[in-house]
């Protein structure tokens, strides 16, 4: 017998269950409980993949979420998922799997020979080559690295809509991170003093390092049993991601495959967690050792050994040696040993130990102050040569599996984000952080404790220290009935067996000590350098396994202290996060949200194509076949009859207080103070650089009324500039500003028989000129709907904006309908109201750019020159009034055949690569044949009359127009005023 | 707005020296040896008591302008003084994306210069930063949005600088993974820029320092400027954890702490420090072969050569000096990137970490003497401070060197604030938070 | 992520609130001329440590907040009404 087999049952699997899925194509059967690795191992799998850049076959190293090397590929329900690690991967009925990186199979990967040509593919190799011929990077050398870089493959055929997410907020007054010793002797305590916990458990059970010392089992049980009653919040299989600061984590939540169809195909949650503090007691990750053939299927990490014999009952060889620098690494040993595989040797740097006499004890030969120098095998480990350190004869030792730990290192990434500080701790061989007091405490192994009963009451101790500070009774103490932790000899620093061959420091991106060191020789000697150069670190495993490692190996190389060249900074997140569990519900269709005018369901029946304007669906024309013909039917019908469209997406700003005209005249570059009531007036904003920021109408209600409109694209940014301006610069001023915007609905009826409309809808409303004159605005009641009419023009004809409360939209709407019937009223939508606003050279977002000022828009002679306004001193800044500046002018195609397109350059004849401008806007005249626009021209106004040549490049057009007023139609206002 | 054609690189660099030339051949002759031949990329040299030209920050744009002014102007009497270790600022820091496609025309003739030189650079330095030019495409999603970039392609066009538009089927070829159709804001269209791409954002660090190094320019790492001395309104010289080193010219190339080393000399800058983060996905097998940006929302990437998903968003929106992000920006952008590449979901993210950049009040960079005769400022670079290296580098050289503005940089002074000249590339007005 | 203390609503995540910049910096008087407009609207101190910054609480009270917090650390040490002046502490 040789090779992983199952012995037994395990802690977590049930061999009542089996599961059946599938490797590479072939069928194989596991067991509930199972991980995909554990399985896989039960069933003599040994080798899970091929690396990164050699592609050397490599097996599995750990039994955790930290794995380097065997990650696969998985069938998901919409199609291939790659990198997942077989480690945490639950098996499930019908789980399909495959190995990544190899072609054509695991079995015989061409691209192996990588491997043989190793010496010359040193780290930071394609630094230096590949630079001849300039364009062969693109067309030769990159497509080569990228075809054979990567690891999985990602073949996803997509659905149409977005797939079931949650994201669940949720607050705390301690959030313990991790349910080791630590953490349930710590959530324990705190929730029976009352507070809020919430306890965080990556693996799937709680128990962290008790669920492998089956003395535990009772505490842990208990423990476990206990939360819930005690109030405490347990999510099992959610890791911390990352600390946001203020109290703030986010936490990955990845369901059971049962939960996971439970719930209609969810997958995981995305935990937001606020908490007054937390106690990190996440634990530490056992690292490798360097040394020859390390990467050889089959070497694994021993703590990973124990969990795959106690969790899945597999004994991960029929014959393991240990090589160790640690007591702790000896249970590994031990148990499999108590279980019937008979270990072939351990090998200790040590020259004694306390675990060496209990391995004795047990019959383990073990060899002190020995390393491995060399391992034997290809597709699996066959021997492994031991040495003494010192020197002197080697010894073969055939084994089916080499189970390596270099020590723990504490997980102090989420403590250093919460920015606390590391410290070398030469007892550990490792750094340990400190977090700042006012975020938590940090407490069991990332504290630095060695030994589960001290753990324990680690935790118990940053329990009691919170509840000081949390100011709560602490409980009665709670007897520490813990199993006493087994004595234990230090560990000595051991990083790395000189010998030759590839020693891997980095497993998934094939980094070895070798490439380490000639980082360093290079120049590359600051940690972060070497990181970066050799990209040590940088796996899905984020460098937790040997990390710390290869930094030994660069501090060695300098000649300088591990504690002084440091690890690099870990960064969120703590586990590789699938983009939809951070993305959350708001994906796909759902993406934003969609603001749907009273009307919307009206628009529709009418046959409205939609657009979307910012958040807002707007009718674009009331027609779904497309072209310019329905736009300019529905605009023709504004020139030439009446017509109707919904304009309630404006922002409507409600203004009161009786200092409401002294505020707007601060607000606006024109005056209102002087504004009659029952009058609007068209207003400019400017920003205080000077440069125009919003236009709309404002009326004056009531001596200390306003209503001011905005742009729909600025609505709630006036919004809050208004808010900002009144609180930061106002604040004597008694005015109060309230967003009016959804509760208004607001019509404009345009064109020559508007005032027919209007008249037949309100019968009571004097609608003459004279008591009802352009610019004018007074309340008006609609049947019996109270409502205010506004007599303002966006579209060049008499018209007038009825606003009437939101909720009763549809009764306005269809009685100005009605009313409007005998006169040919009909719907219009953005396209025409577009076109109307053209040809009148009325702007909006196209031209109000937020790079043109008041002057370039031709509004310079409205700001006003008593009194301060925003924007009034820089204004006046010499680039401001520079005669060359770009200024709104109107384009018309000289040759009628041909069309305007809005971002079309201007150009003369003279110097057709110097742009003097661009079309802004654009549409087909309604009334006369040709196109025309609105543009932005350098010294625009001066050159009125000039032809010049828009020319789109990008359609290779150019075209030939003249330069005229833009306001083309009507220009001496006679219809609005009509 | 002079039509001045965007110039073209000097002809014939000079041959780099000293650490050794880079090439095939060496590369095989040292595997023959076990790689024991290759000597430090760069020289770590003690600083002298005083150089003609002292430049604070080693990042990108401090190396780049210190080899430039060695290898264009001759002047290598230059020390590159870096608080830590080289290049781990916003150079080591970014989504590593080089293209010219801007709308302010003064912005496109920079940057376009700046993308020729990423054109030869591997040559020039003799280092191989993997230039890479694979394409940037924008998507576009209303016609409002198609306006805009058609208004600045057909501008490019006219600069001679290289942009396409793109129908659907076009960016379904580009971007199979596209979801152009479900949504919330259906992709319409794309402008192509072929010529962009990415480059390999260490290389570009490691690649100026050795090459400056080699022309005789001092960079010492791990020195820390805590003073500008001045004599009256001239500057002499920068105090430093390493004693006084003094100095006929200055350069401040620090962006993201500009204000803080302005400071030092007296100086308040138009700049708010703010972050921006980036993402990088485990590495998958090629899956997206051009530069990517949507145009709902915050996301943009690409796929390194080692195949993890660069991506990145708009900053978190507050001042900071922090090289760290919070969650919402991290939920949004990759809200935009499953909903634009819904396959993406499955995909994993690794790493997430902040670049402080200098966010001008214009959105737009300061290349430019300042009020203190001596001190030269290189700095606001907002978002684009990487692709603007090698411009950025040349045209400081050029400020230092010949005491006037690089023709495609003189736009870029400081006075532009006062005088009304701000090149506000996308008209938000002077706040930097919303840039 | 930050959490700000509001004083009408409680603590509440960023997200609610829109951020309006260094409150240190005051209008000028109108006819203070171009330079001190200039100035205000775009010289910043960028302080390396606390910031005295606005904030406007849109998604609760739409009250405008003044708030001290490091830029480095992120943390709030004090939050008022526009119209007070909280003090900032030491660098």
């Amino acid at each position: 017998m040789s090779g992983p087999v199952r012995i037994r049952a395990g802690l977590l699997t049930d061999p009542g269950q089996p599961v059946a899925f599938s490797f590479d194509g072939r069928a194989l059967r596991g067991l509930h409980g199972d991980t995909l690795a554990s399985a896989l191992l039960a069933g003599g799998q040994r080798v899970f993949g091929r690396s990164f850049k050699y592609h050397r076959r490599r097996g599995v190293v750990t039994c955790g979420p930290y794995e380097p090397c065997a990650l696969v590929d998985v069938q998901g329900p919409r199609g291939r998922e790659p990198n997942l690690a077989a480690t945490t991967l639950p098996l499930h009925e019908g789980l399909t799997a495959f190995s990544q990186n190899r072609w054509p199979s695991l079995d015989f990967d061409l691209m192996e020979v990588n491997d043989l040509l190793g010496r010359f593919l040193p780290a930071g190799f394609y630094y230096k080559t590949f630079m001849y011929p300039g364009w062969a990077w693109e067309k030769i050398y990159e497509p080569l690295i990228r075809r054979a870089a990567g690891l999985g493959r990602l073949d996803a055929v997509v659905g149409t809509h977005a797939d079931p997410a949650e994201t669940v907020h949720a607050h705390a007054d301690v959030l313990v991170i991790g349910a080791g010793a630590a953490g349930l002797a710590a959530a324990t305590l705190l929730g029976s003093a009352g507070l809020r916990v919430t306890l965080c458990e990556q693996d799937v059970e709680l128990g962290g390092g008790t669920l492998l010392d089956a003395r535990w089992n009772d505490w842990r049980r208990q423990a476990a049993t206990a939360l819930p009653a005690l109030g405490v919040r347990v999510l099992t299989r959610t890791a911390v991601l990352g600390a946001y600061g203020h109290g703030v984590f986010g936490a990955l939540e990845t369901l059971t495959p049962e939960a996971s169809a439970r719930l209609g195909g969810l997958r995981e949650r995305l935990h937001v967690l606020r908490a007054r503090r937390a106690v990190i007691a996440c634990g530490a990750s056992e690292r490798l050792i360097a040394f020859p053939g390390n990467d050889i299927p089959g070497v694994m990490l021993a703590g990973g050994a124990l969990g795959y014999l106690v969790r899945y009952g597999v004994a991960v060889g029929a014959r393991p040696v240990l090589f160790t620098n640690n007591d702790e690494a000896y249970e590994a040993a031990m148990a499999l040993q108590g279980a019937g595989i008979g270990c072939a040797g351990i090998v200790d740097v040590r020259a004694a130990s306390a675990a060496a006499e209990r391995a004795q004890a047990q019959g383990i030969e073990v060899h002190f102050a020995s390393q491995v120098r060399a391992v034997q095998g290809r597709a699996g480990v066959e021997s492994v040569t031991v040495a003494p350190r010192a020197g002197g004869a080697s010894r073969v030792l055939p084994c089916d599996a080499l189970l390596m730990s270099g020590g723990y290192t504490p997980l102090t990434a989420l403590a250093t984000q919460m920015g606390g500080d590391s410290h070398w701790r030469p007892e550990l061989a490792a750094f340990v952080a400190e977090v700042p007091p006012d975020v938590g405490c940090l407490a069991g192994a990332v504290n630095g404790r060695q030994g589960l009963a001290a753990s324990a009451a680690d935790g118990r101790a940053a329990a009691l220290r919170l509840c000081a500070e949390l100011a709560v009774n602490v409980p009665t103490e709670p007897d520490g009935a813990e199993p006493a932790d087994a004595a234990q000899s230090a560990l000595e620093a051991f990083w790395e067996v000189r010998a030759k061959g590839k020693a891997f420091v980095d497993l998934q991106n094939d980094v070895t000590a070798a490439d380490v060191r000639l980082a360093q020789r290079e120049g590359y000697e600051h940690v972060e350098h070497m990181k970066r150069y050799t990209t040590h670190g940088m796996a899905t495993d984020q460098g937790r396994t040997g990390g710390l490692v290869g930094s030994a190996v660069l501090a060695e190389a300098r000649g300088e202290p591990l504690a002084t060249v440091g690890v690099s900074r870990p960064r969120p997140y703590s586990q590789p996060v699938p983009f939809a569990a951070l993305a959350g519900g708001e994906v796909r269709e759902h993406f934003k949200p969609r603001r749907r005018l009273p009307l919307h369901d009206w628009h529709e029946q009418a046959g409205a194509t939609f657009v979307s304007t910012g958040l807002w669906l707007r009718p674009l024309v009331y027609s779904r076949q497309g072209g310019w013909a329905p736009v300019l039917e529905e605009a023709r019908a504004v020139r030439t009859q009446v017509g109707i469209t919904d304009v309630s997406t404006l922002g409507k700003i409600d203004i009161q207080g009786p200092d409401a005209a002294q505020f707007l005249d601060f607000i606006y570059a024109n005056t209102f103070s002087t504004l009659p009531v029952g009058r609007a007036r068209y207003g400019i904003m400017l920003r205080e650089d000077g440069m125009m920021f919003d236009d709309g109408t404002t009326a004056r209600l009531a001596p200390e009324h306003f209503l001011v409109t905005t742009t729909t694209a600025n609505a709630t940014a006036v919004l809050e500039h208004l808010e900002f301006q009144q609180q930061a610069n106002l604040a004597s001023l008694r005015v109060l500003i309230s967003d009016v915007t959804d509760q208004w609905a607001q019509f404009a009826i345009a064109g020559p028989r508007a005032r027919d409309v209007l008249a037949a809808a309100l019968p009571n409303a004097d609608l003459s000129n004279e008591a009802f004159p352009f610019m004018a605005a007074m309340p008006v009641v609609l049947e019996d709907l109270p409502g205010r009419l506004f007599r303002i023009s966006f579209s060049g004809e008499l018209a007038y904006e009825l606003a009437v409360p939101a909720q009763h939209a549809l009764f306005a709407w269809e009685s100005l309908l009605r009313a409007g019937e005998a006169f040919g009223i009909r719907p219009y939508g953005l396209d025409a109201l577009n076109t109307l606003r053209i040809e009148k050279g009325h702007i909006t977002g196209a031209e109000l750019n937020g790079n043109t000022s008041a002057e370039d828009l031709g509004f310079g002679r409205m700001l006003k020159k008593q009194g301060d306004f925003i924007g009034r001193t820089l204004v006046r800044r010499p680039g401001m009034l520079a005669s060359d500046r770009l200024q709104l002018v109107g384009v018309r195609a000289v040759d009628p055949a041909l069309r305007l397109r809005n971002g079309m350059q201007l150009v003369t004849h003279e110097a057709p690569t110097e742009s003097l401008g661009y079309v802004t806007s654009s549409t087909p005249a309604v009334e006369s044949p040709g196109w025309l626009g609105l543009a932005l021209l350098a010294g625009g106004r001066s050159r009125t009359g000039a032809r010049l040549t828009a020319s789109s490049a990008i359609h290779g057009e150019n075209i030939e127009v003249e330069i005229v007023s833009p306001h083309m139609v009507d220009p001496e206002n006679l219809r609005v005023r009509a | 707005m002079s039509p001045e054609p965007i110039p073209s690189p000097s002809g014939s660099p000079a041959p780099v020296r000293s650490s050794g030339r880079y090439s095939l051949w060496r590369l095989l002759a040292e595997g023959l040896r076990g790689q024991q031949g290759w000597r430090p990329a760069w020289r770590k040299p003690h600083p002298r008591p005083a150089y003609q030209v002292v430049i604070v920050g080693g990042g990108g744009h401090g190396l780049a302008t210190a080899f430039y002014l060695a290898h264009e102007f001759g002047i290598r009497d230059v020390a590159v003084i870096e608080r830590g270790p080289l290049g781990l600022g916003n150079v080591g820091r970014n989504t590593t994306i080089v293209r010219s496609n801007y709308f302010q025309p003064p912005n496109i003739r920079f940057y376009e210069y700046s993308l020729k030189l990423w054109e030869g650079l591997e040559h020039t330095l003799n280092f191989n930063a993997m230039v890479s030019q694979r394409g940037t495409l924008n998507l576009f999603h209303t016609e409002a949005q198609r306006d805009l970039f058609t208004r600045r392609a057909n501008q490019m066009r006219l600069l001679g600088v290289d942009a396409v538009a793109v129908d659907r089927d076009e960016v379904r070829r580009l971007v199979p993974l596209a979801d152009l159709d479900n949504g919330r804001y259906p992709v319409l269209g794309g402008f192509l820029q072929p010529r962009g791409g990415t480059v390999r954002h260490d290389a570009v660090a490691w690649g100026y320092a050795r090459a400056a190094s080699n022309l005789g320019v001092d960079i010492i790492e791990h020195c820390e400027v805590t003073g500008i001395r001045r004599d009256g309104g001239r500057v002499t010289g920068v105090e430093t954890t390493r004693g006084f080193i003094g100095a006929e010219t200055v350069c401040l190339a620090v962006a993201g702490s500009s204000s803080r080393l302005a400071a030092q000399a007296g100086l308040k800058l138009p700049i708010e420090s703010h972050v921006l983060q980036a993402f990088v996905s485990e590495a998958l097998k090629p899956v997206l072969d051009v530069v990517l940006t949507y145009g709902a929302g915050h996301f943009y990437v690409s796929q390194s050569d080692k195949g993890g998903l660069v991506f990145g968003g708009a900053i978190d929106g507050y001042n900071t000096y922090g090289q760290r992000g919070a969650l919402p920006m991290a939920e949004e952008v990759t809200a935009a990137a499953v909903t634009l590449l819904p396959a993406l979901a499955r995909v994993k993210v690794l790493r997430q970490w902040g670049g402080v950049m200098d966010m001008s009040m214009d959105g737009s960079p300061i290349i430019s003497h300042t009020p203190l005769a001596g001190l030269i400022l290189n700095g606001g670079w907002c978002y684009g401070g990487f692709k603007a290296i090698p411009a950025g580098g040349m045209c400081t050289a050029h400020l230092i060197a010949r005491d006037t503005p690089h023709p495609v940089a003189a736009h870029l002074d400081l006075e532009r604030f006062a005088a009304g000249r701000t090149i506000d590339e996308r008209g938000v007005g002077p706040f930097p938070y919303l840039h | 992520m930050l959490r700000i203390p509001c004083p009408w609503c409680g603590e509440r995540d960023e997200i609610e609130f829109r951020y309006r910049g260094d409150a240190t910096r005051v209008r000028p008087a109108p006819d203070a001329g171009l330079d001190a407009f200039v100035d205000y609207v775009y010289e910043r101190d960028n302080p390396y440590g606390w910031h005295l910054e606005w904030w406007l609480h849109v998604g609760g009270c739409r009250r405008l907040l003044k708030v001290v917090r490091h830029t480095v650390t992120h943390e709030i040490r004090a939050v008022s009404g526009p119209q007070e002046d909280p003090e900032l502490p030491p660098p």
